[in-house]
């Protein structure tokens, strides 16, 4: 397993893949941070038309609503991480390399999981680190108060945000490696999981509200917003767990069982 | 332990409606270079990817190094293998590409190293994959065939795209690998590399084995072939007229006549040619290549 790990990670390390996500990860980190603070003095400063002050701010929230915020974000760029290391096996045909080297399908699909896990840990510390050094960067400058962000308090509810977006990255990267797994091709599993994710499961949020408890989009956001009073951070949990074993069972059989024939 | 690499029972893959491989039987003698021919479709690869458990037989089995096909991971680490063309990771250096398979093989990194030494790649070892020749990746792929050191190595079209001294050098590698101990069971369309390499020979057409056993004596069953050429090309009908009357087929190639007939024969189409009128510029009795005998057996014409 451990030899699987390593090799993944080497192919996961290479400059093209690495920088350029965590490159987009910093930017994506640091410009959304610091459109909350340089725009706190707008009557809707943030997503969906709220209102976020510089008295909201100064509380422990402050210190992770940066990272909070792109947390969605996150779990994107991990499904198109996750999808395209699973499909390009496929495309490449390098899967049949892998097999003859390790002929174990689990140990294989295994080690993937955990390879993956472990860059999409890196790209979460990255963001929650990007988000905390700008957000003290720009309290000065929109005059919010950081001393509740020391507190032992702000910082249990950041390793409290920290394992939540973790969670829900390393699920919407899961979806990613179920969809690559099942249509084999880059381009079409990171199409149909985009489009699921950024519209479909809104769609159905929206116009078929009593869906949203039910959809895998919710209650992977929800997970990382700790929950709401709308949908408990319990039962999304238990929804998002109950598709991402559900759909790693279904792969799992198809990868062991399938023939590689490409 | 018995002394077979390779060896397969009944072994079928049905696709739907297409049998692609129909209960084939075979045996590989372990230390021998066998050659594996068959036109395009024959069911090569399907048998290759058996034999690498990358797909299910439908019935049938087979053992690889006295292991059935059904644990490949009891035989694989034995095994080093290059199937349909080399597959790599276009943004990683060729290095890199062999070190994924070395960390997931357990093999030591300066194995890579070497390796690339071996095939002609060290000096572009740090290259990305996707800024190789068709023959520098065909290299690459040798090299990650070789990495596990294998008692068994399955190449299928080894020599694809490489110039003639390239596959010379292969040629070379294959016959010192034999030597030393390892089995080579190798696919490949240049019939005329196969016979000087290939003591062994599996044929297939349409996915039933028409021949395995040793090439000579396949080459030395084959019915020879007396090529006669007359002095004018406008005898050729009538050149093979007398040979049909004679019981031996024959069919023009340019401007000769290849006739199927044993080398004693020889003087007799002569002395025949010679009685109605016909002057030979030349006359020669050959044994069929193995590229003549595999058209034969799988009737194809050239």
């Amino acid at each position: 397993m451990i030899r699987v790990i390593l090799a993944e990670l080497r192919k996961l390390k290479r400059r093209t893949l690495s920088l350029s996500t965590l490159a987009s990860v910093t930017a994506l980190t640091g410009l959304f941070t610091w459109l909350v603070y340089f725009r706190i003095n707008e009557p809707e400063n943030t997503r969906r038309g709220e209102h976020i002050s510089a008295a909201d701010l100064s509380g422990q929230v402050g210190l992770v609503y940066g990272f909070k915020l792109v947390a969605f974000l996150l779990g994107i760029t991990a499904l198109c991480v996750f999808a395209s290391q699973t499909a390009q096996e496929y495309t490449f045909g390098t899967l049949r390399n892998l097999l003859v080297r390790q002929p174990s399908r689990m140990k294989i699909l295994l080690g993937k999981l955990i390879s993956m896990k472990i860059f999409a840990l890196v790209m979460v510390s990255l963001s929650a680190a990007i988000s905390i050094a700008v957000s003290y960067a720009m309290s000065g400058t929109a005059k919010v108060d950081t001393t509740d962000w020391s507190t032992s308090s702000a910082y249990q509810l950041l390793g409290r945000t920290f394992v939540n977006v973790m969670i829900s990255t390393v699920g919407y990267g899961i979806f990613g490696m179920i969809l690559g797994l099942l249509f084999r091709s880059p381009i079409s599993s990171i199409a149909i999981g985009v489009l699921w994710f950024l519209i479909i499961d809104n769609l159905f949020a929206n116009f078929l509200t009593s869906s949203a408890k039910w959809l895998p989009g919710q209650n992977l956001f929800n997970v990382s917003e700790g929950g709401t009073p709308i949908m408990s951070y319990q039962h999304s949990l238990i929804v998002s767990l109950f598709y991402l074993v559900g759909g790693l069972g279904i792969v799992a059989i198809l990868f062991k069982r399938r023939d590689v024939a490409n | 332990m018995n002394n077979l690499a390779i060896s397969t029972k009944e072994l079928t893959k049905i696709y739907g409606e297409r049998k692609a491989l129909n209960h084939a039987v075979f045996e590989v003698p372990m230390g021998t270079i066998c050659g594996f021919v068959g036109p395009n479709g024959s069911g090569k690869t399907t048998t290759i990817r058996m034999l690498l458990g990358l797909i299910s037989p439908s019935s049938g089995t087979a053992t690889v190094l006295d292991e059935n096909i059904t644990h490949p991971e009891k035989y694989l680490p034995k095994v080093g293998a290059l199937i349909e063309g080399p597959a790599f990771y276009p943004a990683l250096s060729g290095r890199e590409n062999l070190r994924v398979l070395a960390d997931l093989g357990g093999y030591s990194v300066e194995r890579v190293d070497e390796l690339l030494v071996q095939v002609g790649l060290g000096d572009r070892g740090h290259s990305k994959f996707k800024t190789y020749s068709l023959g520098m990746k065909q290299r690459l792929g040798i090299a990650a065939a070789l990495l596990p050191n294998p008692q068994l190595l399955i190449l299928d079209e080894p020599t694809n795209g490489l110039d003639p001294s390239g596959i010379q050098e292969i040629r070379e590698l294959l016959r010192t690998l034999a030597a030393s101990g390892t089995t080579v069971f190798v696919s490949s369309h240049l019939l005329s590399e196969l016979e000087m390499i290939a003591e062994y020979l599996v044929m297939l057409r349409e996915g039933n084995v028409i021949f395995a056993g040793h090439t000579e004596d396949l080459l030395s069953a084959a019915q020879p072939i007396v090529i006669a050429k007359p002095e004018h090309a406008k005898d050729l009908d009538r050149l093979a007229e007398i040979a049909k009357a004679s019981g031996h087929d024959s069919r023009v190639i340019g401007e000769e006549l290849h006739i199927k007939g044993p080398a004693e024969w020889s003087p007799v189409l002569n002395r025949m040619a010679f009685e109605a009128g016909i002057t030979l510029a030349s006359i020669a009795a050959i044994r069929p290549t193995l590229e003549e005998t595999f058209f034969e057996m799988t009737e194809e014409k050239k």
